[in-house]
């Protein structure tokens, strides 16, 4: 073959490579995800425990009135399906994030962070795939959900997707976010007392805020400013075909800051070699 | 990823006769871990349809100039280029013409030989029709087309490792950086692999650097790096550095170099 020289090459990516690109990492992670059945088994378990067992429990507990978007009196079980869809994408959000910084992945880090497109977008795409799992997730939870008589509108299905690409892309930055924070991390379970419960309990996916404003303001204003609150309501209009603007307003601008946040922080010298502090003055 | 300014910036170089650019050039490289220092000042060029070995003992540095020059570590100061693209200011352009195959096995177990293919081809933005038929045929000259379709996990180290060559030429780079590639490996398996790799050089004058402890795979004619403790001691032909060495072999000049270093008083 000829030798090459600087001036051979192209210069930049078409458009069309970039979409390679992002489906070919978006298609690998539905691959694995489908092999690794465990994790989509762990995935459904959680939110329907918190669907068959404490919404069956609570349903006398908690009286919900006529909300928006709700237009009738309403069930427990449906009031919580939005949150416990959050609640997938929350947890999806923290694994696959986690994993892409800590040593169980970095061998696949390597072999993406070498390919020649920008790592933010890279990054990106791997966000967004980590997105598109929870998508699975979700709608095999939605399935479920409407055997058990949580029938939201058929068009919701699809008004929701949106949504769903939208927090999804929030709560897995997030995850970036806060793993590139954490020095050290020896199991998951820092995150899930740290991050994801509070996340979780101080929000609107378990009881409307209008309640806990009765019990407690200050958890109110607490619910109020957790991004997770708004994620669990763009995703309970979304699915009744309807907008909550602010939500969306606050996931949005949350997913944007999230995400160069995580960008920007991302090093990949972490968890690739034990050797204390990584990555030095750079 | 924030690096400092490399500290050669200032000496613009007007670019050399294109023909005579090297595959890879190192130029003034350092690197710390915090305040462990992992290299120090390393300068050297592998050139196109070369065979050039990278001599060091573990810890000597080998693994943290790949890392620089992947773009997966920043470069604190110096410079490093593919074909005369900057690592730092032009990563893509320069990442297009490298191919890399790192010493932990990075391949999808339980995915196939096929998936893994046209995965890492997506990365490097090759439509699926191209890359399905290179995959297939790098495939086929490694011996491995019949096994396309079964999991990676189900394969030799010998032949994951063939396939990690494989998927490392897919998007055609013209430098192929290769970090111990051999550890782990049987007799039959590295003679294989690096008859395979010495046979890239010579039929697409792809430039190889081949970073390795074991001197049994350094040739007469390769040229040599000899990497201790972050700093280059001796680069050149292998027989120009043996002999500079007033050694008869790697062995015995490897060891008068680096003992020479760490002789009490021989220091720097």
């Amino acid at each position: 073959m000829s030798s090459i020289t600087a001036r051979d090459t192209p210069r930049g990516f078409s458009v069309q490579e970039y979409l390679t690109c992002l489906t070919g990492i978006v298609w690998r992670e539905g691959l694995r995800f489908l092999h690794q059945r465990e994790r989509f088994v762990s995935a459904l378990v959680r939110p329907l425990v918190w669907l068959f067992i404490f919404a069956a429990g609570f349903r006398q507990v908690l009286g919900i009135s006529i909300i928006p978007p709700y237009e009738t009196y309403i069930l427990y079980e449906v009031y919580i399906a939005p949150g416990l869809i959050a609640m997938i994408q929350l947890f999806n959000g923290m694994q696959s994030s986690l994993s892409m910084v800590y040593d169980r992945e970095m061998g696949n880090m390597r072999t993406l962070l070498v390919s020649p497109l920008p790592r933010g977008f890279l990054l990106f795409c791997k966000l967004l795939a980590g997105t598109a799992v929870s998508l699975l997730q979700v709608y095999a939870f939605l399935l479920i959900a409407w055997l058990w008589d949580i029938t939201p509108p058929a068009a919701g299905y699809l008004t929701v997707l949106p949504a769903l690409i939208l927090s999804g892309l929030m709560l897995g930055s997030l995850g970036m976010l806060i793993s590139s924070g954490i020095k050290q991390l020896e199991n998951f379970a820092g995150v899930m007392n740290f991050v994801i419960f509070p996340m979780f309990f101080a929000s609107s996916a378990l009881y409307p805020l209008w309640r806990v404003q009765e019990g407690s303001p200050y958890l109110y204003y607490l619910c109020e400013v957790n991004p997770f609150t708004h994620a669990v309501e763009l995703i309970r209009f979304a699915l009744y075909g309807q907008i909550n603007w602010i939500s969306l307003a606050v996931v949005a601008a949350c997913t944007i800051v999230f995400m160069i946040g995580a960008i920007l922080a991302y090093d990949p010298s972490r968890g690739l070699a034990r050797r204390g502090p990584a990555g030095g003055e750079g | 990823m924030t690096s400092p300014a490399p500290v050669t910036e200032q000496r613009q170089m007007p670019r050399p006769d294109a023909a005579a650019l090297p595959a890879l050039s190192i130029e003034g490289v350092s690197h710390s871990y915090g305040p462990r220092r992992a290299l120090t000042d390393v300068s050297f060029d592998v050139q196109p349809a070369s065979f050039t070995a990278l001599l060091g003992l573990n810890g000597a540095g080998k693994s943290t100039l790949f890392s620089l020059v992947t773009r997966l570590f920043g470069i604190q100061s110096g410079r490093v280029s593919i074909f005369g693209h900057d690592i730092s200011k032009t990563p893509g352009e320069a990442l297009r013409l490298l191919g890399v195959v790192f010493q932990p096995r990075t391949l999808d177990l339980d995915l196939s030989l096929t998936q893994n293919l046209l995965y890492h081809a997506a990365l490097h933005g090759i439509s699926r029709r191209e890359a399905a038929a290179r995959s297939a045929e790098l495939l086929g000259r490694i011996g491995l087309e019949e096994r396309a379709g079964s999991k990676v996990r189900d394969l030799s180290g010998g032949q994951m490792r063939r396939l990690e060559i494989a998927r490392a030429l897919l998007h055609r780079p013209r430098l192929l950086l290769l970090d111990e590639p051999t550890v782990g490996l049987d007799v039959k398996a590295r003679a294989d692999i690096i008859s395979h790799v010495r046979q890239l050089v010579a039929e697409q004058s792809i430039g190889v650097l081949w970073a390795t402890h074991l001197f049994d795979e350094i040739m007469p004619s390769d040229d040599l790096v000899v990497l201790h403790q972050g700093k280059v001691l001796a680069q050149g032909p292998m027989s120009r550095v043996v002999a500079e060495a007033g050694a008869q072999d790697v062995n015995t000049a490897f060891m008068r170099l680096t003992g020479a270093q760490t002789m009490p008083g021989g220091g720097a």
